[in-house]
């Protein structure tokens, strides 16, 4: 015990988390540095001392119990034993990575003015030195001492009254905090910042919405650009070598009704590429102009560079909420490729630019219009994962889910719904603790897309729907869950189920992986608790 | 953004309510499906466990107290603050309470002659139970009354299999072993199933362990459009409205 204590200590003492340790986080995969793992959003672990021959003696070695009933969506950082991890809404705890004993908590008390769409959540935090930053959903970025939990500066990114919330974990990259805006339901105009990391002064501020001064405000029909929506809901990625970040956008508001806002409505529903000093942008590839269904394209890029067609490519990968998935060039954000991999009825396929060409009669009406996928998307923020082993993209989908979107009048007032229709009869089931599907309805499922031919190699099936994330490890071992409390290991080759254990509740969050004492450990959060799994002795 | 929405706890014990405006209604109806149809549903009925038809809500016993839920939303669970002004508070709380007023119909026949018709010629008690009589094979019926509308119970009286809920659809599966086994049933995940078989025993099978697995796309309710007549339909619609359920 007495040497346990001592280690803990020293590595106290040099747990600083440098700019070159963000880096190169994959030089250390005992830790898990960043919301993915490493800039590049892969969620893949370079630890292999769990293997598909062994997981099966996988056994529970901690549980963290959360205090909240809200969702459990975090995905804690672990630096040098040390995890942070934040339950709904804003608290956040320092605990021992090896027994989830607690060393500080922080609990900061959101405005009652907030107001977030779907739930009071917290996906996470970030590092760097002895500082932990966290956005709330009265859309604060705190800045918190690693080593204490005292709250250092505590800034006001957008007014809560007006609908802005932070529900995700900020990205650091180099001396500055990045963070973007939820509130699309609420006609907020959406926008990605970059704050000191040692003041919390704004660095720049980037808004997804086109406004007077960008000529792709013409993209907005009227004075629509005001309340476009368009928001930033989950952490972005980080190119180094381009000193690009790359960031996901979410719908146009109104949802589900167009008629005000004519035009491709830029940037929502994008992936953007910001110089990471200034906040400019580089490229935008728009993934759903003028969406009338509430697909968000925040999705977590995953950034992968790999031989495509003999020729070294600087590529993204991106399973789209709207139900097909794309390779885009992140240099320039051309389109490569992309293909459904669910059905898709809004649209009948990607132009040679990547532009989905619209189905006809597929816009929502007052008497509501059947669509696939429905509004919560083919997938939806639940982080995908590369290999670079297997040179596969996993990612936790929905298959064959179909909503009426139905259009209503929307009109808007600052901090109201505004939304302009709802959809209606969505075929995934209830959310209660009992699943009983129909033939119609929709399934979750874990995808191995191969990029390269953009079909689907392996597919593994669950009754009820998932809203996990993935992970897959260097030994191809892939982690995921669903709604169904199962959280399995899988040989990420072939999908061959190779262990599970039921959780007792939703897996509504990403594993990790990290190691202490040459021990490799999973987490995930489910329900409303933290397990963290090992090998058996 | 609509990441999804969770189960809320929601809303307990409702006071009799004087008659809102129609107008003041028809406000809360336009609000509702704006603000709550997401998560509860057309019905109201969309969150298991929460029922905003039967007028008993686990936090709130006033209007006020609704109110209050409408604008805070409730911590820790998924439902959510809004930021409506008090008129419009009022008016959806008209409408959620209207909601339970459709509850409250009494249908057009006799109950007692539709609790005779229903223990009796019927035979409901054979797979349904009310209180302490019958089967627990098909749903309970003690408190469908505060659940369902005159023309659901008459829709299902005579054309059964049209509005079988999902939650009350038959399995028929046989082990590998070669025993045949059929229930309704109660849940199912990618490698379990639970039922309730037809002697009340609550079987919990693993896929693994079936050869065969069938979910039953008919009701075993048989119609009873040609089994009663007209005023006996009336009745049991009756008698089936007013079973409020227990406290």
């Amino acid at each position: 015990m007495k040497i346990r204590v001592l280690l803990l200590c020293s590595t106290a003492l040099v747990g600083q988390v440098s700019n070159d340790r963000l880096l190169h986080a994959d030089r250390e995969p005992q830790n898990w540095l960043h919301y993915s793992g490493t800039y590049d959003g892969q969620r893949y672990s370079l630890l292999n001392q769990i293997t598909p021959e062994n997981a099966k003696n996988l056994e529970l070695k901690w549980v963290f119990q959360a205090h909240s009933l809200e969702k459990f969506e975090a995905t804690p950082l672990v630096v040098d034993g040390i995890m942070y991890v934040t339950e709904a809404p804003n608290h956040v705890f320092a605990l021992d990575a090896k027994t989830g004993r607690t060393f500080w908590d922080y609990e900061y008390k959101p405005s009652r003015d907030a107001r977030v769409c779907c739930g009071s959540v917290n996906r996470g935090v970030a590092i760097l030195n002895d500082t932990i930053f966290m956005g709330t959903i009265d859309s604060h970025l705190i800045a918190i001492d690693a080593k204490s939990g005292r709250p250092i500066w505590n800034i006001e990114v957008g007014d809560p009254k007006l609908g802005y919330a932070i529900t995700h974990a900020p990205l650091v990259v180099k001396n500055k905090v990045i963070v973007g805006v939820a509130g699309g339901e609420y006609g907020i105009r959406g926008f990605i910042a970059a704050y000191d990391a040692a003041t919390g002064k704004e660095a720049w501020k980037f808004y997804t919405v086109a406004g007077p001064g960008d000529p792709a405000v013409k993209s907005w029909e009227g004075d629509s650009w005001q309340h476009g929506g368009a928001p930033a809901w989950l952490t972005g990625s980080y190119d180094p070598s381009l000193n690009l970040v790359y960031w996901g956008t979410g719908n146009p508001g109104p949802d589900w009704n167009g008629d005000d806002r004519g035009g491709d409505n830029l940037y929502s529903d994008s992936a953007v590429a910001l110089d990471a000093d200034t906040g400019k942008l580089k490229w935008h590839f728009q993934f759903t102009p003028h969406d009338e269904f509430d697909y968000d394209a925040v999705q977590i890029p995953v950034l992968v560079d790999t031989d495509w067609n003999g020729r070294p490519r600087k590529l993204m990968m991106w399973a789209n909420r709207n139900g097909y998935f794309y390779v885009l060039d992140r240099e320039t954000g051309k389109f490569v490729a992309g293909s459904p991999y669910a059905k898709v009825s809004w649209s009948t396929g990607l132009d040679e630019a990547g532009r989905p060409m619209r189905a006809p009669n597929t816009s929502p009406t007052p008497q509501g219009t059947l669509v696939y996928p429905n509004l919560f998307g083919a997938t939806n923020w639940y982080s995908p994962s590369y290999s670079p082993r297997t040179h596969l993209f996993y990612v936790s989908s929905w298959q064959d889910s179909n909503m009426n979107m139905v259009k209503m009048a929307a009109q808007f007032s600052p901090g109201q719904r505004y939304m302009g229709g709802l959809p209606r009869g969505a075929n995934t089931g209830g959310r209660g603790s009992r699943n009983t599907p129909v033939e119609t309805s929709a399934y979750g499922s874990l995808l191995a897309i191969d990029p390269n031919t953009e079909k689907t190699k392996w597919e593994f099936k669950m009754t009820d729907l998932t809203e996990s994330g993935v992970l897959t490890t260097a030994s191809d071992l892939l982690f995921t869950g669903g709604r169904e409390g199962y959280f399995y290991a899988l040989d990420a080759r072939n999908g061959t189920e190779l262990w599970r254990a039921s959780l007792g509740g939703s897996v509504e969050a990403a594993p990790i992986s990290f190691s202490v004492d040459g021990k490799q450990y999973i987490s995930i959060a489910a329900g409303h608790a933290l397990f963290t799994f090992a090998l058996r002795q | 953004m609509i990441a999804k929405c969770s189960a809320a706890a929601a809303l307990s014990l409702c006071l009799s309510l004087p008659a809102a405006a129609q107008s003041e209604v028809d406000s809360g109806r336009q609000l509702y499906t704006t603000h709550c149809f997401v998560c509860h549903g057309p019905d109201g009925e969309s969150i298991p466990g929460v029922n905003l038809r039967s007028g008993q809500f686990r936090r709130a016993s006033s209007d006020d107290d609704l109110s209050k839920i409408i604008l805070g939303g409730i911590p820790g669970t998924g439902m959510p603050p809004t930021n409506l002004a008090e008129p419009q508070r009022r008016a959806l709380v008209a409408y959620i309470r209207s909601m339970h007023q459709g509850a409250k119909e009494q249908g057009s026949g006799d109950a007692v002659r539709g609790l005779a018709v229903f223990e009796s010629k019927g035979g409901c008690l054979a797979c349904h139970r009310v209180g302490a009589k019958g089967s627990r094979l098909g749903p309970d019926l003690t408190g469908i009354g505060s659940l369902k509308t005159a023309a659901y119970f008459e829709q299902t009286l005579t054309n059964p299999n049209d509005s079988i809920a999902p939650q009350n659809r038959f399995v028929r599966v046989v082990t590998k072993q070669g025993v045949t086994i059929s229930g309704r049933r109660l849940n199912e995940d990618t490698h379990t199933i639970q039922l309730i078989d037809e002697k009340e025993h609550l079987l919990s099978l693993s896929k693994s362990d079936l050869r065969e697995f069938e979910l039953l796309k008919t009701s075993p309710m048989p119609s009873y459009k040609t089994k009663l007549t007209q005023q006996e339909t009336s009745d049991v619609v009756s008698y089936l409205l007013s079973l409020k359920g227990t406290q």
